[in-house]
């Protein structure tokens, strides 16, 4: 996280040493920027609070190790849809739902619909593409994900199992 | 617009007495979701500024014809390897993608570009796929990868072909 900021910091001075209007021009398009966007971002923070309230990380565990392993599959393409978690929240939570016996094609399932489709992030997304726009690279992301979990399922042998 | 305003407000206050009730009361999940609230407020305060002003200095140094050239119509397979880069270097996930792939669509990136830019921003950033494969294997993390990337640039060509066919454009001015 501070690696970012230091070499924010760095290229704003850099910018700032060679052209000081266009440096100020920048941050000031950065302000306009955010502030147009902060509503949608509070709507989105109230969404998360809500969701991640209902989705402990013992819910998505139970949910995780069902007996069946292509309903398991259902449901964490399902969770990771709906919640939202960074990612150094998230593979933590992964690796240790792997030593209580959860397949890799799970998590695969799991981890992929975290990264790739969101459902708190859906009005934030459309703001800048649009509804339709939003609504078929989420559901193609979804598809993806499917595919990439059975072919892991495939690659540790938990498909045919 | 008037109207999208006055729900907005409704709801935010709605939701802030039910936090500040809570707390009087001592409800305890009302007390989890205000934890919850703060905790990713702070976690997106921390990236989104940096974002911003990353954001900022590009539409401000970066020529329109640039982009054009190496991630607009002409410019073919690097376009992709290239964005792909970008993606994997810069942190945030898909917050920081939207408003970044945004910025690149309004310099001239095609649209399948751009669409490959955000996969790519949320399954193959470096950091992450580094500490995924610390926790999930290597193994784990390189079929995901090898399968996932491939997919993602697949489907952003049919997806940019499919919207430039219905000669969709992007909201002017976010």
């Amino acid at each position: 996280m501070y690696y970012t900021y230091a070499i924010t910091g760095l290229i704003l001075l850099i910018s700032f040493f060679i052209n000081k209007q266009k440096t100020i021009k920048a941050i000031k398009i950065s302000f306009i920027k955010i502030k147009k966007i902060v509503p949608t971002f509070i709507s989105m923070l109230i969404f998360v609070s809500i969701i991640l309230f209902l989705f402990p990380d013992e819910v998505i565990s139970n949910f995780l190790n069902n007996s069946s392993k292509f309903l398991s599959v259902l449901l964490a393409s399902l969770i990771g849809s709906i919640t939202l978690m960074p990612g150094f929240a998230a593979f933590p939570l992964s690796g240790i739902l792997l030593t209580k016996g959860v397949p890799y094609m799970v998590l695969s399932a799991f981890t992929t619909t975290l990264m790739m489709v969101g459902i708190i992030t859906f009005p934030l997304e459309k703001e800048y593409f649009g509804v339709k726009v939003t609504l078929i690279r989420n559901t193609i992301s979804f598809f993806i994900a499917l595919i990439v979990a059975v072919i892991t399922g495939i690659f540790f042998g938990e498909v045919f199992q | 617009m008037k109207r999208n305003f006055k729900i907005r407000i409704a709801y935010i206050s709605t939701y802030l007495l039910f936090l500040i009730v809570s707390f009087i009361l001592g409800y305890n999940p009302g007390k989890e979701i205000a934890f919850n609230f703060i905790s990713f407020l702070v976690y997106m305060l921390k990236i989104l500024p940096c974002a911003f002003i990353l954001i900022g200095l590009f539409e401000v140094w970066v020529k329109r014809e640039v982009i054009e050239k190496h991630l607009g119509e002409e410019s073919g397979i690097r376009g992709y390897v290239w964005v792909i880069l970008l993606a994997g270097t810069i942190a945030g996930g898909l917050l920081v993608a939207f408003p970044i792939a945004y910025s690149l669509y309004n310099k001239g990136a095609k649209l399948s570009i751009v669409f490959t830019y955000i996969g790519a921003a949320a399954i193959c950033r470096v950091p992450m796929t580094i500490y995924e494969a610390s926790f999930m294997g290597v193994k784990f993390t390189m079929i995901r990868l090898l399968i996932s990337l491939p997919l993602v640039i697949i489907t952003s060509i049919l997806l940019g072909d499919y919207l430039n066919k219905r000669n969709y454009k992007m909201a002017e001015g976010k």
